[in-house]
């Protein structure tokens, strides 16, 4: 059974439980039955070989499976205490309040300045968006190589810059958890570096949950990983424990590189 | 301490997860709006169809339809009625036929030139000619048929009447390459390379290729492209009208005066015949032919479109 | 010679034959494709031939008359404008909102199917039904008669299935790895369609829509059914008002017998045409500056 049990919460009320989570795609169940309770202000990892379920289940925590019109949820997820697949639940709000990043940067055909801003404005922010816009860049790591340059397209940054604007935006609705789905994959070495670095750094103020391939950047930047596999959860502890002394042989296999 | 779990509402309340309810209210309405827009289209064809039907079974009140589908005469106006569609009928099928007889291996192998033999340069000019061809209104190629096509034919064939079929035909034949080259071209560029790659691999020359290999391959988009370009023919009706001329006269030959389903509507709707007349309703019986001629086309091409797409699924 | 060597000459004079062919091919298609070509030239070159002679500023300035030498096309030239105008109001909204609806709202289920289709039927529908249905329900049961908006509205009718089957094309087109990003930030629905797709989508609309009003302006036969007369002389002043265009202008002057009628059927078309060319130059100039806008 996956161990949810040495997962210290220190006392504060977890940012995500999911209870029982599965997906179905038509007759096909690609998550099945998963608990997990992801600690606040932690970074979790999900990992696993490809296939196994971990961006669905990723996507299950902002209900961003809801736009895919075979999908179909069951279990619950609680957020402050509230399943999140309640019927009087609003989609739109667990979104603005849970954000995502995505393996593939996706900035808008807009400004460096409207990409950030977009999120704050759709939401109805009312107060200084400079100041919200700079202070987002700056929690993004980005602000230093941009802020002369606001109005220009996004499309004229790098790859590594594009996945920070993207970040940036997502961090400008102040959301309290940001899911990130192979948020590095699409990027070189150096980059993938600096949004390694940004991850530690953010999550003072959020919690995060990361779904990655690479074993290494999971136990460089997480504090607990989850290996799925099939579907299934397979084994949910503290990242030291759970690569240097996993607790099932199949974490065992998966992490020194037996398969994958 | 752990925050105690609330239960329900007062769960939702503190999570501030709970509908925004008048962002929820204009995003239905919204949403409603959109929809009913999109039913316009189907209010449209309802329209169409209990336009015709209505006022066509008015007409088949006084008119039998045997009569309508048997008397080879059309002439609803002279004291002695005769209210038969063939003339009508032929006259448009003399015409569209005409101009598949132009339109149809002109496309084809106009399509045949831009998917297999022209650059990328040359497609790039001759495509948007093509383009202006299909764009140019029909009255305008009415008046290209009657100042140039039919003296030029009177030049050659000495008999041939003012007013002839032939010369709407060669018009309208020229009006619709462009739709059979464009869909026939479509058809065939979505043949896969690798196909005509091992039909040159084994030594066939490009004539070849094209005739036994690329176009067999692209068949029933090819076929589909004729069946909805012959339909657009039967549809016309400015140039007709200017060319071919209102006399409803069943006759094979392209070289005397014809009338048109479309032209006859036309000349109606111009004319004084009073409302409610079974002359007016002619109007809608002939409308109600057309429409179905058209319809049964467009769908049997559509049809053999979709099950072309399959076949490279 | 030896066997071999005689063969290998048989050979390749049964080659020779199959490549002369080809090559027989490749210009017979090349004459095909240049008929079209050829044929868009004489048609072109006749009309400018028989139309310039009588272009000239009081053609453009006079109303039609039975006098050929006082005749113009002001009323037509200006109902064509009435109609362009109205026709795109009305089309535009409705055409744009029902095609987001089909790309953007629609659940994908067999109502959705059918509107599809029958929005593809509709496109084949021949322009003179589109006139019948125009004729009975909007001058006579609507009771609007032989009005500018009659025929806008029987217009807009006739090309809504062509707008709606551009801009699905359009918005199709919208990666939706940027719809994903937008409602990831908690954006509605219509949020997404307003600020993300629409914007990005609006340049193959509007080719798309000026290239359906081209082929409005250019049509007669629904105009005819409407009501639209040749013999006005006045330009609209109200919606309801009587109207010409200049497709039936051209065609009331070319039933006349007399040749100078015909020159001036030839000057009216080259005003026709040069409205379309306006029309299509804009719709190419739309499309190129978005392409390299990005």
């Amino acid at each position: 059974m996956p161990t949810t049990h040495d997962i210290d919460t220190g006392g504060r009320a977890p940012a995500l439980e999911a209870h029982g989570v599965s997906v179905f795609y038509g007759d096909k169940q690609a998550v099945k039955e998963i608990d997990l309770v992801v600690p606040a202000n932690k970074v979790v990892a999900l990992i696993g070989p490809s296939g196994c379920g971990k961006s669905t289940l990723l996507r299950c925590f902002n209900r961003m499976n809801d736009l895919v019109p075979a999908a179909r949820v069951e279990g619950r997820v609680d957020f402050h205490g509230k399943n999140l697949y309640d019927d009087d639940v609003d989609p739109v709000e667990v979104r603005r309040r849970i954000g995502m990043v995505f393996q593939k940067p996706n900035p808008f055909p807009k400004s460096i300045f409207d990409n950030t801003a977009f999120g704050a404005r759709i939401n109805g922010f009312k107060g200084d968006m400079d100041e919200l816009v700079e202070r987002s860049l700056r929690q993004a790591a980005l602000w230093d190589e941009v802020h002369d340059r606001l109005g220009e397209s996004a499309y004229d940054l790098s790859g590594g810059q594009q996945q920070r604007l993207c970040i940036a935006r997502t961090l400008a609705v102040k959301p309290e958890v940001v899911l990130m789905d192979e948020p590095a994959s699409a990027l070189d070495p150096i980059a993938t570096q600096r949004i390694e670095e940004l991850i530690y750094e953010l999550k003072k103020d959020y919690t995060i949950v990361i779904v990655t391939h690479n074993m290494q950047q999971a136990a460089r930047i997480s504090d607990y990983t989850a290996f799925l596999y099939m579907g299934e959860l397979v084994e949910y502890g503290p990242t030291d424990r759970l690569f240097t002394n996993p607790a099932e042989e199949r974490t065992e296999a998966y992490v020194t590189g037996r398969f994958g | 301490m752990q925050e105690r779990r609330l239960e329900g509402a007062a769960a939702g309340k503190a999570a501030g997860l709970s509908f925004d309810r008048t962002r929820n209210v204009k995003e239905r309405i919204i949403g409603n709006l959109l929809f009913a827009c999109a039913a316009i289209s189907t209010l449209v064809t309802v329209g169409i169809v209990v336009v015709l039907l209505t006022e066509s079974l008015k007409f088949f009140g006084q008119v039998s339809v045997v009569e309508f589908l048997t008397d080879t005469r059309w002439e609803p106006l002279f004291r002695d009625q005769h209210f038969g569609i063939l003339p009508l009928a032929t006259g448009s099928f003399l015409v569209a036929a005409g101009a598949a007889l132009i339109a149809l291996p002109l496309g084809l192998l106009t399509a045949v030139f831009l998917s297999e033999y022209a650059s990328l340069r040359l497609r790039g000019v001759l495509k948007p000619l093509l383009e202006i061809l299909a764009g140019i209104p029909t009255v305008v190629y009415g008046y290209f048929a009657l100042t140039f096509v039919t003296p030029l034919i009177r030049v050659v064939l000495p008999g041939t009447d003012v007013f002839n079929a032939a010369s709407a035909a060669i018009v309208v034949g020229v009006m619709i390459i462009p739709t059979v080259a464009s869909l026939s071209e479509d058809a065939l560029r979505a043949v896969p390379t690798a196909l005509r790659e091992g039909a040159y691999g084994l030594g066939a020359t490009k004539l070849e290729v094209s005739t036994r290999v690329v176009v067999p391959a692209a068949l029933s988009g090819v076929i589909a492209s004729f069946i909805l370009a012959v339909s657009r023919a039967i549809g016309e009706t400015m140039a007709v009208t200017i060319a071919a001329g209102n006399l409803a006269n069943l006759t094979l030959n392209p070289l005397e005066s014809i009338q048109t389903m479309t032209a006859y509507i036309v000349s109606v709707s111009k004319g004084d015949t009073p409302q409610g007349t079974v002359e007016y309703q002619t109007l809608f019986a002939v409308g109600l032919t057309l429409f179905l001629i058209t319809l049964a086309m467009n769908i049997l091409s559509q049809w053999i479109l979709a099950r072309f797409r399959e076949e490279y699924q | 010679m030896s066997e071999g060597a005689r063969d290998s000459m048989a050979q390749s004079s049964a080659d020779r034959r199959r490549h002369r062919r080809s090559r027989l091919f490749a210009v017979v298609c090349g004459a095909a494709t240049a008929v079209g070509v050829v044929a868009l030239v004489v048609l072109l070159a006749d009309v400018l031939v028989d139309g310039t002679g009588a272009l000239n500023w009081s053609f453009l300035t006079s109303f039609a008359s039975r006098f050929a030498e006082r005749a113009g096309i002001k009323a037509a030239l200006a109902g064509s404008v009435w109609i362009l105008v109205l026709t795109a109001l009305i089309s535009f909204p409705i055409s744009v909102a029902a095609a987001i609806y089909l790309e953007e709202y629609a659940p994908r289920n067999w109502i959705t199917r059918l509107i599809q289709l029958n929005i593809a039927n509709l496109a084949g529908v021949p322009s003179i039904v589109y006139g019948i249905l125009g004729l009975t329900v909007f001058v006579r049961t609507f009771g609007l008669e032989r009005s500018v908006i009659s025929g806008a509205l029987t217009l807009s009718i006739l090309i809504l299935p062509v707008i709606v089957m551009a801009s699905q094309e359009a918005i199709r087109a919208v990666p939706s790895s940027i719809r994903e990003a937008a409602y990831g930030l908690g954006a509605t629905r219509w949020q997404v369609v307003r600020h993300q797709v629409l914007p990005m989508a609006m340049p193959g609309i509007m080719t798309g829509t000026i290239l359906a009003l081209s082929r409005a302006v250019g049509e007669t036969a629904p105009l005819i059914m409407v009501g639209a007369v040749g013999f006005i002389a006045f330009t609209p002043t109200g919606v309801l008002d009587e109207f010409t265009v200049l497709p039936l202008q051209i065609y009331n002057w070319i039933s006349r017998p007399q040749e100078e009628f015909h020159a001036l059927a030839a000057a009216g078309i080259l005003v026709l045409l040069a409205l379309l060319l306006t029309m299509n130059a804009a719709a190419i100039l739309l499309r190129n500056r978005y392409r390299t806008r990005r």
